[in-house]
This record gives structure tokens, sequence and C-alpha cells, in this order.
């Protein structure tokens, strides 16, 4: 069971929560080609490590936001909302993600 | 290989079961290859028993980094069938019932396949006239499957609780469905390669790839760097950590399913039977556990558990239907890594890096199309073109839009 920590509302069950998937780069030019729009739509890091994802809080606040999380231990290292800036989580990556197998 | 009979059988047991001979070699890893199998699952063993089988290629090395079989095919509930929507998933799925039948002895191992049917339920009208539209569209590709009305479930399946909070609507079922034994599929894919040349090695992970100007060749492991001519990616929910070690992103987002057996019963339940709305699906074993399943956790994840919300889910769900299970006690819970794809649709085929070849996004669903991915995978790593059964489940399809949304495949996860 996750516990996840609403920015807006504190720490509230998993269950409270829809998963919007990974936090999307920016939205390529109109005239971006097929291969840039196909990689922009469908295809993701989908790390074993830390992931920056989006989450809804759909029953509380309905806010959507983003959490920095281990995709092996699950653990969220962090939590921010939407528009501001990423959490430097840098110096975290590989070591925690090896730690989960 | 000496095959197994019931000559040998009972000589063997005659003799106390003693000195069977391993299945399989398990090899030291050689130095260079024509082709290396990256996973030891049902895919990446089928993929290199019919290299050798259907195109003499024997030169060939799978490469698992724990056991044979650990992985999902292990740990899936084991559901077989080919009531899928669209065309292509169709005639895919199909074939892969065909050789599921005649599994056994192609391997001389046996694969317990059960046809006991597999039967999808409807608590609305407006579900049973999807179910309907999906029957329909089933038999048009010329798949068995069959409409049931709910006093016909009632006589198949006497214990499932008609009128519940979600009462049965009707339902269809297609007969040919079942369910198999998955080590089975592993180790018989694994003992009848190994017969043809080909060599297993287990505990041997792959680190990286060498790339030479666009083209793989060879892989490095744990246990020193192996040359390839050709290298095929099956390592299912860690497609995307070893596409990455190639340069490689793919629309797959890895995720935890889990799966759930009770405790043994006698024998109540002769069919497989789901439900896509409420979540769950249940079947009965020969050993007499119920094997139970649902969708798979709802965000990403590398964690080989399940999350406890889900479980209950399913849980509530099965009683539901089945009041007499609540009192069954859990013997065991258990969750694999699964990629999922946009589509829930595989992705087979060749990758922008030349000699490597991907079979991956079996998602929730891709135990039943081990003999079919076996198959049509060696074909294409054989002939670098891929089979026409598996034409449209090439990675270029996210680019030019030809997306198979298998609603079908997804309904419920297995
Ligand atoms: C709980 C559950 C229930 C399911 N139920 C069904 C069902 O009822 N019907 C159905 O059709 N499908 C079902 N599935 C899906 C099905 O199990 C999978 O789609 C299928 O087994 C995938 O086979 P595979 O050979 O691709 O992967 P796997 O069997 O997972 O094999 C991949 C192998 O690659 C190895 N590997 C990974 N990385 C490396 C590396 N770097 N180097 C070397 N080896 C590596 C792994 O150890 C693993 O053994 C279910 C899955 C789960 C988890
Ligand atoms: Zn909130």
């Amino acid at each position: 069971m996750l516990t996840i920590p609403c920015p807006f509302c504190g720490e509230r069950d998993e269950a409270e929560f829809r998963y919007g998937g990974e936090a999307l780069e920016e939205i390529p030019p109109a005239e971006a080609s097929d291969a840039e729009w196909s990689d922009y739509l469908f295809n993701r890091d989908n790390p074993k490590g830390l992931v920056h994802e989006r989450w809804c809080h759909s029953y509380g606040c309905n806010q959507w936001f983003q959490v920095v999380r281990e995709t092996v231990t699950h653990r969220i290292h962090a939590v921010y909302k939407v528009g501001e800036l990423r959490p430097d989580i840098d110096h975290l990556d590989g070591a925690e993600a090896q730690a989960g197998g | 290989m000496r095959g197994y009979s019931f000559s040998t059988v009972l000589g063997r047991a005659l003799r106390g079961h003693r000195r069977w001979p391993p299945a399989w070699r398990s090899a030291e890893p050689g130095r260079a290859y024509d082709v290396v199998v990256v996973g030891g699952g049902g895919h990446g063993l089928a993929t290199a028993y019919y290299l050798a089988k259907n195109h003499g290629i024997t030169n060939v090395a799978v490469l698992e980094k724990g056991w044979l079989g650990g992985g999902n095919t292990g740990r899936n509930t084991q559901v077989t069938r080919s009531n899928y929507f669209w065309p292509q998933s169709a005639a895919f799925f199909e074939r892969s019932l065909e050789l599921y039948e005649g599994l056994s002895q192609d391997l001389n191992f046996n694969v317990m396949l059960s046809q006991r049917g597999i039967l999808t339920l409807a608590h609305s009208h407006h579900e049973m006239e999807a179910l309907r539209r999906w029957t329909n569209a089933i038999r048009i590709n010329g798949i068995d499957s069959d409409v049931l009305t709910p006093a016909e479930i009632g006589k198949l399946v006497p214990l499932l609780n008609l009128d519940a909070r979600f009462p049965v609507h009707g339902g269809f079922i297609q007969r040919r469905g079942g369910i198999s034994r998955h080590d089975a599929v592993a180790w018989g894919y694994a003992r009848a390669a190994s017969a043809l040349g080909v060599t297993v090695v287990e505990q041997c992970e792959v680190t990286g790839f060498d790339v030479e100007q666009g083209r793989v060749t060879g892989v490095s492991t744990n246990r020193g760097s192996i040359a390839a001519e050709r290298v095929c990616i099956c390592v299912a929910g860690h497609t995307s950590v070893l596409a990455a070690r190639a340069g490689l992103r793919v629309p797959i987002t890895s995720m935890a399913l889990q799966a759930m057996v009770s405790e043994p019963l006698k024998p109540c339940l002769d069919t497989v039977v789901l439900s896509p709305v409420i979540h769950v699906y249940v079947s009965q074993t020969d050993r007499g556990e119920l094997v139970i399943g649902g969708g798979a956790d709802g965000y990403g994840s590398y964690a080989q558990r399940g999350g406890v919300p889900l479980l209950e889910e399913n849980l509530a769900a099965l009683i539901e239907l089945f009041p007499a299970f609540s009192r069954l006690r859990l013997m065991r819970q258990w969750a694999g890594i699964v990629d999922i794809t946009p589509d829930t649709t595989p992705i087979m085929g060749p990758t922008p890096v030349g000699n490597l070849y991907v079979s991956g996004g079996w998602g929730t669903g891709g135990y039943k199309a081990i003999p079919a991915g076996g198959e049509t995978m060696a074909y294409t790593i054989a002939h670098d073109a891929p089979h026409p059964l598996i034409a449209d489940f090439g990675l270029d399809r996210f680019e030019t839009g030809a997306l198979i949304d298998e609603g079908a495949a997804s309904g419920v996860s297995h």
C-alpha cells in the first residue's frame, strides 16, 4: 500500500489517488516529425529506479501533482506541484535503485 | 535425449525414480553464437526451440539471469484462449492455441492442456450487448465462441451466484479455451531445445550490448562477453531496461500483476470464469487449488510483489460471484512484472538497432502466446523479415499510427 503525501491535503492512502503515468517532457512543436511525435506520445523511460510521475488526488482535492518515486522500493522521495521546478534528486539515483535489486 | 513414455516412467518408478537424467544440459556460456536469446522464459525458450527445429539454426544460446521460467512464465495463471477481437490478434492467438493443442506430443512433455472452456460474464444489459458484439467478431474470425443465457451459465457453474449485487445477465464461452501447466511449458521447451543442440545458460545476466556501426555484434554478461550474429530480447517486464542499454526507448510501462491460490478443494469448478467488469477470474487446478487473478496494480513498478488494495478488490469480487468461497484460506499470493504497451498488443520484430530483435510487450496475457510467439520470432530472426502473422506487431506501428487496440486482451488481465 502506498501512502502518498498530497501537496494540498497531506498523507493519504493509495486508494484515493489515480496514477497518471510519467511526467512527460515538453510537447513537441507542431512541425515535429512522426518519429518525434511517436516518441513523445508513446515511448517511456520506464526506469527501474527513480521516476517523476503524475498523480491525481481524485477522491480528495482532485488536483494533479508530481511525485518522485523509486519503482522497486516504492519509496516516495519528493512531491511537487504542477508548475514548480523539479526537485534535484540526481544525487539519489543509482544507489537506491541498486538497493532495491 | 531419451523420450518420456509410459514404459520409461514405469521403468524409473520401479527403480524408485533414482537417477533420472537432467531434462536439459545446463551449460557454461560459449564465446560466440549465431543467435543469443536474452531471457529464459517461455518466449525465449520457444524462440530458441523453433530456431533449431524449423530453421536448423542450432548454434543458439538462451541466457537467463535467474532460473528458467522464474519470470512471468512461472508466475502466471495459465489461461489459454484465442477469443480476441481484431483479425490480427485472432489469427496469431488462434495459431498459438493450435500449437498448444499439439504441444505435449511435439515436445514429448506433458503440458497438461485442459480445454475446459473459458466463460466471460456480463452483469448488465449493456455489457451483454458488448459481449454479443465481441462474440460476433470472434466468430467472424473463425474462432469458436457461444453466447450463454443465465440459465445455461447456472447449469455450467452451479456455485456461481447469479443474483448478486452484480447480477449475471449472460456471458459467452470459448470451449477450446482453458489452462495448462506453466512450468511444464518452460521446461518442455528447454528440454526439447537442448536436445536439438541449443545451449541453455542459467545465472547469466545480460548487462549490455556491443553495437558497432548501428548493429549488434554481441552481449556483455556477468560471465563475460559473448559474440552473436543476432540477438533477441525476451525479458518481459525488463524490456525497457534492456532496450535502454542498446540506446532505445520503447512504449512500455512495467507494472506488477498479482495472483493467488486458495487451499486445495475437491473439484467444484470445471471452467475458467471471468468477469471483466468486477475484475476477477478464477479456475481450479488439478491439485484442487483455486487460482485467482485480476488486474495489474495501477502504477509503474519493478517490485515483484502485489499491493494489498488490489488483492482485496480481487477477493471481494470473487466472493461476490462465489459466496461459498468466502470460507477458504489463501495459501499463496505473488506478483510478476508485466510489460504493458499502449494498445495492449505485443511488440515483436526488428528494432532500429541492426541484428537486434525484440519480443515483448506481452503484458498480462503472453503465456497463451508462447508457442506462436516462439514460432514467429524464430522465423523473423531466421529470415530477417517479420513472419506474416506478426507483421502488424512491429515497433513501427507507433509511428504509423496503426495500433491494434485489443480491448479483448485487456478486459481482464490474463
Ligand atoms: C500474475 C500473472 C498472471 C498472468 N496470467 C496470464 C494468463 O492467465 N494467461 C496468459 O496468457 N498470460 C498471463 N500472464 C502473462 C504471462 O505470464 C507473460 O506475458 C509471459 O509469461 C511472458 O513470457 P516471457 O517469456 O516474455 O517472460 P518471462 O517468463 O518473464 O521471462 C523473461 C525472463 O528474462 C529474464 N531476464 C530479465 N532480464 C534479464 C537479463 N538482463 N539477462 C538475462 N535474463 C534476463 C527473467 O529472469 C525472466 O526469466 C500473467 C502474468 C502474471 C504476472
Ligand atoms: Zn489532495
